[in-house]
């Protein structure tokens, strides 16, 4: 499902360069629910980014579903984020004055589903995330727990069959992290390919594969056997 | 995402800041509003010059003292006094004049009028009896000037209407009361009936005096300003120029018609000329007009592209999420668009109200024709498109990943 080989991203700032990300390579197939773990600027997001078609890589290549993303337009790029991919920011990344059920019902907008479809799904997706009595809330009147639930039911709103989390659980206490691992675990039940990066160990115990980044290369990489379970 | 959802969506935008978003209406309002203003009020001028020539007959011809440059109506400076008395008789007496009908030789210049305590400055036009024929001028009370005022140099005056209100008030007849101008005292004997218009001469504020009276005891001059000729028809005008030409010129003794000290102009050549001013005048004053659109249109632009600027994340976001280009090209048009076509709706009626103030306050016609509200619409939409497509794609370009970081 998705294939990358020799990825490498280097930033240029005049004449600084920051490589952060050199020679990785890794396959993840259907229905795999893995954690990225490493330390802080090890090059998690950057590597997150380039698999969410948010950003392109220096070198290297990067096959989804065999298609080239590295080669494709801006347009067909838009097109991958909003069909294939849901998204879930560290920094939630709600549109802000707007309620929670038209944040869900954003990436609809842009694939063109009709109105009540679109309502339809959207209270469907937010009541799973524990948001029923929360759908005419504006991003300002919820806590971190409840806007990133919401960012998570808009990542799910096209029905991807990948969904990416950059530290889901970075901000929030760690009751509602485990509810939110909770949910992941029913969505990787339920068949969707997740990946998700943290630098907590007990976050990354509830995958069921484990990569280690360290200074833009992969460290290690292997089966979680002792997954946890809520 | 179709066009009437994006048009809500940029309303409630466009509601998030009233300021600026009304400022940046108001440059619109403004510019639009001075175009229509300002070109119906030189529609307005044009018609109102037009109609006035227009009352004046179609059958006239002026002499006026002075060559005439390449169909101009300005004589040559200096020579003003070429033109006399005489020269109006011999046309009249003529046997070589078959073509003209009635002969009204004039001279008019200004001066103080008083009446009691009342001053005014007007027009004083010396005139013959013939004058309100061949300038169709009617009476609404006692008698216009006759043959013997004129032979005997009587002391008489004929007050247009708004001269009489001004020196004896509204609603009373002033015939039998005095006038001085010029240190003689004149007897009120008629006043015209008013004949409207304004602008470059007016007819209803004048005094009419016999022409010997103007020459000889109020200006002190033995030449005319003008000759004023009825044609027999509006058929034998050149010929009429013609005979009129030749018949001066050998009065003048002149033998070549290129010297010649006066020129002989029709209604429609003053017309044309007339014309051709205040098309120019219509040009300029569109073109100051278009300008202080531009300078709208140039708000447009800037307030978009704070806009965009502001909205970087924002615009990060949807594009992360799936927006194509054209659609964050098309919504962001759409707010540039609803602006100038709002600004453009209320500067059409900005225009027309002003228009209205011009037409009540200086008695010009009310003339606002749809084809230049058709047209204002269309260039306020046009506005939109032209200074909103820079920051509309500005925006569409913007990588998502990096409009994200954007703080
Ligand atoms: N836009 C950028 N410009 C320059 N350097 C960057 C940019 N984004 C990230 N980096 C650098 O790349 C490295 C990896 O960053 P990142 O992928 O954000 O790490 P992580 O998410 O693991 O903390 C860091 O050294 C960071 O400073
Ligand atoms: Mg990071």
């Amino acid at each position: 499902m998705i294939k990358v080989s020799k990825l490498s991203k280097i930033y240029r700032s005049g004449e600084m360069e920051t490589v952060a990300l050199s020679d990785v390579s890794f396959e993840i197939k259907k229905g795999e629910f893995v954690a990225i773990m490493g330390p802080s600027g090890s090059g998690k997001s950057t590597l997150m980014h380039i698999l969410g078609a948010l950003d392109k890589p220096t070198a290297g290549k990067y096959l989804l579903d065999s298609a080239n993303v590295v080669e494709m337009s801006d347009d067909e790029l838009a097109e991958v984020r909003n069909k294939k991919i849901g998204f879930i920011f560290q920094s939630y990344n709600l549109l802000p004055r707007t309620s929670a059920l038209k944040n869900v019902m954003l990436p609809m907008v842009y694939a063109g589903v009709g109105k009540e479809e679109r309502r339809i799904r959207a209270e469907k997706y937010l009541e799973m995330v524990g948001l029923k009595d929360r759908f005419y809330h504006t991003s300002n009147q919820l806590s971190g727990g409840q806007q990133q639930r919401v960012a998570i039911a808009r990542g799910l709103a096209m029905n991807p069959s990948i969904l990416l989390a950059d530290e889901p659980t970075g901000n929030i206490a760690s009751v509602q992290a485990a509810e939110i691992m909770d949910i992941f675990q029913k969505l990787n039940g339920e068949g969707h390919t997740i990946i998700m990066i943290t630098h907590e160990a007990d976050i990354a115990g509830y995958a069921k594969r484990i990569i280690h980044i360290k200074d833009g290369r992969i460290a290690a990489d292997g089966t979680n056997n002792r997954q946890r379970k809520i | 995402m179709d066009y009437r959802e994006m048009f809500i969506e940029s309303l409630s935008t466009l509601t998030l800041n009233k300021l600026r978003t009304g400022l940046a209406i108001l440059g619109i309002v403004i510019g639009i509003g001075s175009v229509i203003a300002l070109v119906s009020l030189g529609q307005a001028s044009q018609k109102a010059v037009e109609s006035q020539i227009q009352s004046l007959g179609s059958n006239l011809l002026t002499v006026m003292p002075g060559s005439s440059q390449e169909g101009g109506v300005r004589g040559a400076a200096g020579a003003r006094t070429t033109l006399t008395y005489d020269d109006a008789k011999a046309i009249e007496t003529s046997d070589a004049i078959t073509t003209v009908k009635s002969v009204s030789p004039e001279y008019s210049g200004r001066a103080q009028a008083v009446a009691g305590r009342n001053n005014i400055n007007t027009s004083v036009m010396g005139v013959t009896p013939l004058y309100a024929k061949v300038r169709k001028i009617d009476i609404s009370s006692g008698n216009f000037i006759n043959d013997r005022d004129v032979t005997a140099v009587s002391k008489v005056a004929v007050l247009g209407p708004t001269t009489a209100a001004d020196l004896f008030g509204e609603d009373v007849n002033p015939v039998g009361r005095t006038v001085r101008i010029n240190s003689q005292t004149l007897s009120v004997i008629g006043v015209t009936v008013s004949k409207g218009g304004s602008g470059f001469q007016n007819q209803d504020d004048i005094i009419y005096v016999p022409l010997t009276t103007v020459q000889k005891q109020l200006f002190g001059v033995n030449y005319l300003s003008t000759i004023s000729l009825e044609a027999e028809s509006e058929e034998v005008m050149t010929e009429a120029q013609n005979q009129v030409g030749y018949l001066l010129l050998q009065r003048h003794k002149l033998d070549d018609p290129l010297e010649a000290d006066f020129s002989i102009f029709s209604q429609q050549d003053i017309l044309d000329t007339a014309s051709q001013v205040t098309g120019t005048f219509t040009t300029l004053l569109s073109g100051v007009a278009a300008i202080s659109l531009l300078v709208g249109g140039i708000g447009i632009m800037n307030v978009m592209l704070v806009t965009v600027t502001e909205r970087t994340r924002e615009i990060g976001l949807r594009k992360a999420l799936g927006a194509k280009k054209k659609v964050v090209i098309t919504q962001f048009l759409t707010e540039s668009v609803i602006l100038t076509f709002t600004g453009g709706l209320f500067g059409i009626i900005l225009g027309i109200f002003v228009s209205y103030l011009f037409s009540a306050f200086m008695s010009f016609a009310f003339v606002v024709s749809p084809k230049s509200i058709l047209l204002a619409f269309a260039v306020s939409a046009a506005i939109g498109i032209v200074f909103g497509l820079y920051p509309a794609r500005k925006a569409a370009n913007l990588e998502p990943i990096e409009a994200l970081r954007y703080e």
